[in-house]
């Protein structure tokens, strides 16, 4: 496929890719003689002047800790903290802002419900039901409860094309099962799950689900009532926002009977000698000053993605995922991990016998980033047999031009390692 | 030299194309791999050493990148005719200069080894560069 086949003009919505690339400083970076070419944003996004002056502002105008001071800036910070997560409960459709955790990313969110919901509702000889294509922090919380209450993991094995088997897992449902976490787009193969109907056969034995949606939230339009997921966690920096804010979204009414997990400042109603009481939804979780700064960037990105259009940024990611799939395919000796039909822009592979760190060493010398490990997904590349693979993940500032570059590199690499 | 061209010498691809001391080492136990845990590579080692307490051969089998192959590979060579203890102090001072726990020029008087000093700016390609050296602290004997 020829790039021409797309058009001339590379267009975000009614913005060309030129004046969009503009939003994101760091893209004119040059990495020794050769301009950036961005392709980690699976691992974290770069962000947008429009998210940068937002916590600039924040420190420069408004800075106070939150729900605390009867003065104009803790009034400000106050309400700019509880937009954010009003934003943010627009962006998912959530039911009600009560809804919306802070947290310090999805590692933190899936945590918080492994402990606090798992240690109220996990019994010996439950099962907790994950996938093989989970990223460590849905992996690991869930081994560390299983540990304390007793109960096991199960996997619902990947298929040959980087697909669950929906089918197989309602056959062979174990009645044991209290939760599925699962991720609705993988990290390595770009796999959008099918969550909902997860969801409906989770509900239908009575057990929950959990979807990380680290990889999602950022590339597609996430409806939590749609999906009917009862937590959803995503990380603030892989869209577009700071390192170090995330989100739990819960169901009121699980959140609610959940014990706090984290003690302190901020989640209690009173506190005795011996005793304390809990504070309201959602800040019952949200012990000790927050992370403001991060709140307020996230939902300037939120405003930011709003502005380019969701529609738009998803069907900019696709063209550039079609023409990335045709310029990998035609790579001698590449091998490409994950063929689902429906994928996100990521993708996750190995050039002949060489190293995924040499491949992604060389690319850096063509000013090309991309990841190399076993994208902290090792039951996965066991399962693939592979030791570690490389991977660009696309973002629609990501241009068909830096894509040819990555085929380039990725020739080169293989004369260079002959 | 550009800082890739620095750490992928020819000396080092040389010994990445042709790695010498590998073999099949199927009498190692698994028990006795070393992983480097951010990639997954992993390597086994066979260290023969001869009734005066010398080295009489190393061996290595692995699956790594160019960095960690080149690496066990002129360990293999740096290491024989060694006895026990210098063999222990070389790998410490490899590792040791790698890291930046002791200056790099030291590797200048270990030979072929110089061909690494570029790598101990890529703190990440480090781990490559020392696993077999780590596992060869636990392979020798004493250990």
């Amino acid at each position: 496929m020829d790039r021409t086949a797309f058009g001339k003009a590379q267009m975000i919505g009614t913005r060309t890719v030129e004046d969009v690339r503009a939003d994101f400083p760091i893209l004119d970076r040059s990495i020794g003689n050769k301009p950036l070419a961005y392709l980690d944003n699976a691992a974290t996004s770069q962000k947008p002047h429009a998210v940068l002056d937002a916590i600039k502002v924040y420190y420069e105008h408004g800075n106070a800790n939150v729900h605390r001071a009867l003065h104009t800036l803790g009034e400000e910070a106050t309400a700019a903290f509880e937009e954010s997560r009003r934003k943010t409960q627009r962006l998912l459709n959530a039911a009600r802002p009560t809804e919306i955790v802070f947290t310090r990313g999805t590692t933190e969110s899936i945590n918080l419900v492994a402990s606090a919901w798992g240690e109220s509702r996990l019994g010996e000889g439950d099962v907790v039901l994950l996938t093989d294509m989970e990223h460590h922090s849905n992996i690991v919380p869930w081994q560390l409860i299983c540990a304390r209450q007793g109960c096991r993991l199960s996997y619902v094995p990947v298929q040959d094309d980087g697909t669950l088997d929906l089918a197989e897992v309602e056959r062979t449902w174990d009645p044991r099962t209290r939760i599925v976490a699962v991720t609705h787009v993988s990290n390595v193969l770009g796999t959008v799950n099918d969550v909902r109907e997860i969801a409906r056969i989770a509900h239908a034995h009575d057990a929950l689900v959990l979807v990380d949606g680290a990889q999602s939230v950022p590339h597609l339009k996430v409806d939590v009532q749609a999906l009917d997921c009862d937590f959803l966690a995503f990380s603030g920096h892989k869209m577009y926002g700071p390192m170090g804010i995330g989100i739990l979204y819960g169901k009121e009414s699980i959140l609610e009977a959940m014990p706090p997990w984290m003690g302190g400042g901020e989640m209690i109603r009173a506190v005795h000698a011996d005793s304390s009481t809990w504070n309201d939804l959602p800040w019952k979780f949200e012990a000790g000053t927050p992370n403001v700064e991060g709140a307020v960037g996230l939902g300037a990105a939120i405003d930011y993605l709003h502005g380019l259009r969701l529609s738009a940024v998803a069907a900019r990611e696709e063209e550039l995922a079609r023409y990335a799939m045709e310029r990998l395919r035609g790579i001698d000796g590449l091998t490409l991990y994950g063929n689902a039909p429906q994928r996100g822009p990521v993708f996750a592979f190995t050039l002949g016998g060489i190293h995924a760190h040499d491949v992604a060493q060389f690319l850096d010398r063509e000013g090309v980033a991309v990841r190399a490990g076993h994208h902290c997904a090792q039951p996965l590349a066991r399962r693939l047999g592979v030791q570690a693979t490389a991977r660009a993940s696309l973002s629609f500032y990501n241009t068909f031009a830096e894509i040819d570059r990555l085929a380039a590199g990725l020739d080169g690499a293989s004369r260079f390692y002959a | 030299m550009s800082a890739f061209d620095d750490m992928y010498q020819e000396i080092i691809m040389d010994h990445y194309r042709t790695p010498r001391g590998a073999a099949r080492l199927d009498d190692v136990p698994q028990s006795m791999v070393h992983e480097n845990p951010t990639c997954g590579d992993s390597i086994k080692l066979s260290v023969e050493v001869g009734s005066d307490n010398h080295i009489e051969r190393v061996r290595f089998e692995g699956k790594g990148c160019a960095i960690s192959t080149a690496s066990a590979s002129l360990m293999t060579e740096s290491l024989k005719g060694l006895s026990v203890a210098e063999a222990r102090e070389r790998a410490d001072t490899f590792i040791k200069a790698l890291r930046g726990e002791l200056p790099a020029d030291v590797l200048d008087g270990m030979g072929d080894l110089a061909a690494f000093k570029g790598i101990a700016s890529f703190p990440v390609r480090v781990k490559c560069a020392t696993l077999a050296w780590h596992a060869v602290l636990v392979s020798l004997p004493g250990a």
